[in-house]
């Protein structure tokens, strides 16, 4: 049995170690290839290792503004963040509890998940579309005929654009807190409440700091996905693009290295998120660690 | 204790209030105005709020008059349901494989965060970028056919590679097998290891016990899996549209193709059929479980 065992370990390893390759290799192929030379192309042989696409990018070719898009995008995935992160942290204490609606709720924000995103997208802009003509028709005869006149759209990055990203990051930041909460000890609540904590005491000194490395977790999911979220802008985002919209943009006429350097460049902010977010979670929990429970340490 | 549960409900309510509005304003009511709006008439440049099927009538045009033949969305739907079960059957059998060999045969606790996280950081980069990183690969020019050109297997390049079914098909795998890896591994940490153990006790193999003990007792997690994989297939357009060189079609892409013609109602007309497709898909899927589970 033991040889047996070992026989399925070899060929599932490797069976795995294939799909990391599978994963990883196409990713890095491009990263290699936006340091194509001048006169390179988009496929292999390297002709030459050059920063040539990079700049080329920086200078903006005609097509796009990188540095403004970039910005909003940044801008958007940390507002979309914190949002997340205080929402979902919210939300999953409420759901410790029993309340009427609750499981309509928890339905709703799965069938956020799954619905597709092209489809809240759409309704969205719909509903959007709908309140610009209400304004416009409207707000007339209430005697404010100026902001009638003038008005052009509330679609925007942090109207439209912010609550189509909201519709799918709350789902994992739900999911992620109904997963911590299951592990989660009430008696350590309860020990708090018993020495005299406020309910806002107990939560600020036992629970957040408990849960904070996932809540970190939250954050990372809530950037991520904010920051390369397209299905959901593509109709909600209103008149002005995202960094990956512009990527998106960029597949059709697709002829020189400079859209493996955006792809590249958009890669490092992802992965220096996800390397800061992994830190902090691994210096929270060792912190846990070395200052959480002293049981089994007394007075031997 | 009425008054307290009342207070315990208001409290919740206010902690939850802000999640609730969110999901009200940008999901619940967006769905309400795209089956509203599907049902208005629209002409050249905008929508007219007049009761109308049009949207409806227009998407299905020549459905009955085609036949036996297949009308264009007929066939388009049909191309949509042959990538969902493609996809659905290669992410499951790459998906299982993969989590059970975390949850089974990784036994350090370190290593398996490790290895899980491998396994999500592509999931928190860019879908477009993994999808352009098939090009250097699979292009014309690519490293696939300069290998196979090399070693003799074929004389010119093939063209199927890239902007084709096939590469529609590889790059939703390779995007969304992560979707079926989650809820199976989490499933399969579940288990009672001493149900394996019995197993093996009581003379099974490893086949019977991977079949008869642990396959069963992951269905919930197979289940959210495929629900995830197929919902999120059935409504892609950008992968078909950049991985298919927006030359293939999809039910995504009708959807896509009203809205650059600022079709609204047609649009709406079309996502409230993809989305009764899609419930149908889900109902006969978790049908199909609970069936098996009678038995």
């Amino acid at each position: 049995m033991i040889e047996g065992r070992s026989k399925a370990f070899w060929f599932l390893a490797i069976f795995f170690g294939l799909y990391v390759l599978f994963l990883y290799g196409p990713m890095i192929a491009i990263y290699i290839l936006s340091f194509q030379g001048p006169q390179g192309g988009l496929t292999f042989p390297m002709n030459g290792v050059s920063l040539t696409w990079f700049a080329k990018l920086w200078q903006g070719n005609g097509i796009i503004d990188i540095g403004t898009a970039f910005s909003r995008s940044l801008g958007l995935g940390v507002t979309v963040m914190v949002l997340t992160v205080v929402i979902s942290v919210s939300a999953g204490m409420a759901f410790r509890r029993r309340f009427a609606g609750q499981a309509l709720l928890f339905y709703v924000a799965i069938a956020s998940l799954i619905v597709p995103s092209l489809i809240t997208s759409l309704g969205i802009a719909l509903e959007f579309r709908l309140l610009d003509d209400y304004i416009i028709n409207h707000f007339g005869s209430w005697g404010m005929q100026d902001i009638a006149d003038n008005w052009e759209t509330a679609m925007g990055l942090y109207t439209s654009g912010l609550g189509a990203h909201l519709t799918w990051t709350l789902p994992f930041g739900l999911l992620i807190m109904f997963a911590i909460f299951n592990r989660f000890d009430p008696r350590l609540e309860e020990a708090a409440r018993d020495l005299g904590a406020t309910p806002w005491q107990t939560f600020r000194h036992v629970v957040l700091p408990i849960i904070a490395p996932s809540v970190v977790g939250i954050g990372l999911f809530g950037f991520t996905l904010s920051w390369d979220e397209l299905a959901r802008s593509s109709q909600a985002i209103g008149p002005v693009n995202t960094l990956p919209l512009d990527l998106q943009g960029l597949t059709t006429t697709v002829t020189q290295p400079d859209i493996y350097a955006l792809g590249t460049v958009i890669s490092v902010v992802s992965f220096t998120v996800i390397f800061l977010a992994v830190l902090m979670i691994r210096i929270l929990q060792r912190r846990q660690a070395a200052q959480g429970s002293d049981a089994g340490q007394g007075m031997v | 204790m009425q008054e307290t549960s009342g207070r315990s409900t208001f409290i919740a309510w206010l902690q939850a209030g802000p999640l609730a509005l969110v999901f009200l304003a940008f999901f619940v009511l967006p769905l309400v105005f795209v089956v509203i709006v599907s049902f208005w008439d629209y002409n050249d440049y905008q929508m007219l709020p007049v009761l109308s099927g049009r949207g409806y009538t227009d998407s299905f045009e020549g459905c009955l008059a085609e036949l036996p033949g297949l009308c264009t969305i007929a066939r388009t739907y049909l191309q949509t349901l042959k990538f969902c079960a493609i996809v659905w059957a290669a992410t499951l059998v790459i998906g299982f494989t993969v989590a059970y060999f975390l949850a089974f045969e990784v036994k350090s606790k370190e290593w398996q965060i490790i290895l899980s996280l491998i396994c999500t950081i592509p999931f928190w980069t860019s879908n477009v970028i993994r999808m352009i990183a098939w090009i250097p690969l699979l292009g014309r020019n690519g490293l696939v056919n300069s290998f196979l050109l090399a070693i003799g297997a074929i004389d010119e390049p093939l063209d199927w590679l890239l902007y084709s079914q096939f590469s529609v098909i590889l790059a939703l795998v390779h995007l969304f097998t992560f979707f079926m890896v989650v809820p199976i591994f989490n499933s399969m940490i579940r288990i009672d290891r001493s149900l394996i153990e019995a197993a093996y006790d009581a003379g099974a193999t490893g086949w019977q016990t991977l079949w008869n003990v642990i396959v069963p007792l992951c269905k919930p997690g197979i289940v959210i899996g495929s629900i995830f994989v197929i919902t999120i297939v059935m409504g892609d357009f950008v992968t078909v549209g950049v991985m298919g060189g927006q030359q293939i079609a999809s039910a995504g892409k009708i959807i896509q193709t009203r809205l650059d013609a600022l079709q609204f109602p047609a649009a709406a007309a079309n996502a409230v059929i993809l989305l009764g497709v899609t419930f149908l898909i889900i109902a006969a899927l978790t049908k199909l479980v609970d069936i098996r589970k009678e038995l």
